[in-house]
């Protein structure tokens, strides 16, 4: 589904991004991990063509995504806070983003009704705008918008960071939902071994822009994961 | 400690986006600034001859003392609108070893030297000196001068009293505005017992230790209250509204680009910055009253008619329009990664600047009271600021690299602001005076109004097209804007 050729991304000297190759097939759930400045939002940023690769390409779905925009329409995400519209409400948001995915106000509706447990009351029709949300209310917000529309691929970027313990483990339970059928490929990047371990069927580790390990998840996984962090 | 206090605002002020700023913004700041200084300097050393000149009769000082109290007014309410007490900047100190006495000091002693504070010193400073030199007597002109720059600082301490409150703001302004409807009537004229009250103190300049005692009264008043208050969840909190929820189904029946336009809508009214930017548009109807009262520009400046022409009806449109895109800079990247044509995007904005300049429009029709020639030139002006105007500022947009905080203040806030809002004047206000200028010289009035008109509907004709334009250069340069976006100052 995602195929990477040769993707490296140079600021000046530095190349915080060289990946020679990385194929994500259709319906895997795909877990990304490393340390501050491994390159895993610089990967994701390339993929949803927000900056340009030094070289190489990224195929989403066989379309090159910085020559055609078509994978828009099979693609949701939420990178970070700036995905939200601030001077909006939650609903506004969900309508707004709905109407662009080909959902209209009914279909948003029974959409965000799945959703209730994980709101846990506390996004809609509390009448402030996303701007006054908390940081872990903003992504649930944000997390659950990337999910409109039927996407046949998922990016979120540090899902996990900022949400209770409760909302952790109800986002868990969502993603396995979604991911059950192999039907969506999910892409998910985290510093927590935990959740992504229980997430993901393959876990990628990169570090310093280089894809150091590429395991697929197993009982040991986490151990292995643990003993490697663990400098 | 103080030291240290002094140090960091040191650094954020040679730090802070201002000097970010390109060169052309800082000369325009520094003009502005120098601008206001030279005033004041002016009124100050040549207010008192001009008096004198003007009513030899009376004494200069009196003719001062007896407008002092709408001075004072005028600065209180003046306050009111732009000063705030920068309480956020305590913030990061809070859970520092730093006592919070010391914290409420330094804020409270810091605005003593506030800007505001210093603007009107420079008419008093020339015209004391200006009175002594003239024989007044030394302790008297002291006395006086110290009771002013105690009653500056009352002022200030008095407003941040006074400034979380609306109601105080309504008395004081319902006040002023009475007390100048009772001059103008003849019915109470204040301005004699303010001379008589300022009188007092050129006479006993040692009354100038009563101003001083009410800045240590409300000194001592903001303090306590100030200091009540040093928590997270009050002074130092940042306040959340409620949110509106207006209906705006009516906006889709604009069809595919209906939910932009919703999101415009709310975009504009829920921000102080673009709330600024829309009703401002509203006063731009009245600009033309400066030129179209005078009858110079119509004898010797006519292309100055147009210039004001194209505001009447474009307020809206020019400074909504020269930020386009940024004002969507902090979500720009996600509206990247959706499934939606640019177009779309560029449409709805084009589509609010038509609809507010037709808006504009219909409501400068009074106009006509100027006579035809006169709404003739404001109906060109409005044909091309929907025709040409609207599309050249989404065109000049694609080169905006500024980032916009929504949620940072409105008035006299410049973020955003580059070379390309002052290059764009050329072509925006240049072309139509320029046109006219030269048709109306070689040809003749009607000629010059239908060549502006023309430009503008030669834009509506081929919209499309241009529109097309626009939207490829958007595109090409949208990885260089997604990143300078991505900047905050």
């Amino acid at each position: 589904m995602i195929i990477s050729t040769n993707i490296s991304k140079k600021y000046g000297q530095s190349k915080v991004l060289n990946i020679e190759s990385l194929d994500i097939p259709k319906g895997q759930s795909f877990g990304l991990v490393g340390n501050n400045g491994a390159g895993k939002t610089t990967y994701f940023n390339i993929l949803l063509d927000l900056i340009r690769p030094t070289t190489g390409n990224i195929k989403n779905n066989n379309i090159i995504v910085n020559e055609s925009e078509n994978w828009k329409s099979f693609t949701g995400s939420f990178i970070d806070e700036s995905f939200l519209i601030g001077y909006l409400t939650p609903e506004e948001y969900f309508y707004f983003i709905g109407n662009l995915r080909g959902m209209n106000k009914a279909d948003v509706d029974k959409f965000l009704r799945q959703f209730e447990e994980l709101f846990n009351d506390e996004i809609i029709g509390k009448k402030k705008y996303l701007r006054h949300l908390s940081k872990g209310n903003q992504k649930k917000a944000g997390i659950v918008a990337a999910m409109m529309g039927n996407p046949e691929v998922i990016i979120l970027d540090e899902p996990f960071a900022n949400l209770d313990p409760t909302t952790q483990i109800r986002l868990k339970k969502i993603l396995k939902i979604l991911t059950d059928d192999h039907a969506v490929t999910l892409l998910v990047s985290s510093h927590d071994l935990n959740h992504v371990t229980e997430v993901c069927e393959r876990i990628v580790v990169l570090d310093k822009g280089l894809v150091v390990k590429d395991i697929k998840t197993s009982a040991k996984t986490l151990a292995e994961l643990e003993n490697y962090f663990a400098v | 400690m103080i030291l240290h206090f002094l140090k960091l605002e040191w650094k954020q002020y040679f730090r802070s986006s201002y000097w970010g700023k390109g060169i052309a913004l800082k000369i325009l700041m520094v003009f502005f600034a120098l601008y206001f200084i030279i005033s004041f300097l002016a009124i100050g050393i040549g207010g008192y001859f001009f008096l004198k000149k003007e009513y030899p009769e009376q004494d200069p000082l009196q003719i001062v003392n007896s407008i002092l109290v709408f001075a004072i007014l005028g600065d209180l309410i003046f306050r009111y609108l732009m000063q705030k007490l920068p309480v956020m900047n305590i913030k990061p100190m809070l859970i520092l070893p730093i006592k919070k006495n010391t914290l409420v000091n330094y804020v409270l002693g810091k605005s003593a030297f506030s800007f505001f504070n210093f603007i009107s010193l420079f008419f008093y400073v020339p015209f004391s000196i200006v009175l002594i030199k003239e024989g007044y007597s030394i302790a008297g002109v002291l006395g006086w001068f110290l009771a002013m720059l105690f009653i500056i600082q009352t002022v200030n301490f008095l407003n941040f009293l006074i400034n979380k409150n609306n109601i105080a703001f309504w008395i004081i302004a319902i006040t002023t505005a009475s007390l100048i409807a009772l001059q103008k009537f003849e019915i109470l004229d204040i301005t004699i017992y303010s001379q008589q009250l300022f009188d007092t103190i050129v006479a006993n300049p040692l009354l100038c230790i009563i101003p001083l005692a009410l800045v240590g009264i409300l000194y001592f008043l903001n303090y306590k209250q100030l200091r009540s208050k040093v928590y997270l969840d009050d002074a130092v909190a940042t306040k959340t509204e409620e949110a509106n929820s207006t209906d705006l189904s009516w906006a889709n029946r604009f069809g595919d680009v209906a939910p932009f336009i919703k999101n415009d809508i709310r975009l504009i009214w829920r921000n102080k910055r673009t709330k600024t930017v829309f009703l401002m548009s509203f006063l731009f109807l009245f600009y033309g009253l400066i030129f179209f009262t005078n009858p110079v520009y119509e004898e010797k400046m006519p292309a100055f008619l147009i210039f004001a022409a194209l505001f009447v009806t474009g307020g809206f449109a020019l400074n909504y329009g020269q930020f386009i895109p940024a004002w969507d800079s902090s979500h720009y990247k996600m509206l990247m990664s959706q499934n939606i044509r640019y177009r779309k995007f560029l449409d709805s904005k084009w589509f609010l600047m038509v609809a507010m300049t037709a808006i504009l429009y219909f409501l400068s029709i009074p106009y006509l009271y100027f006579g035809l020639d006169i709404f003739l030139m404001i109906t060109a002006g409005a044909i091309f600021n929907i025709g040409f105007n609207s599309l050249f500022l989404l065109y000049a947009g694609s080169f905006n690299r500024k980032r916009i905080d929504l949620d940072k203040g409105g008035f006299t806030n410049m973020q955003g602001t580059s070379a390309t809002q002052f290059l764009i004047i050329i072509p925006i206000m240049g072309i139509p005076m320029l046109l006219f200028y030269i048709l109306s010289k070689l040809v003749g009035f009607n000629a010059g109004i239908i060549a502006i008109a023309t430009v503008g509907l030669t834009g509506i004709l081929f919209k499309n097209y241009f529109m097309d334009l626009i939207e490829k250069k958007y595109l090409r340069d949208k990885y260089a804007t997604i990143h300078a976006f991505d900047q905050k100052a």
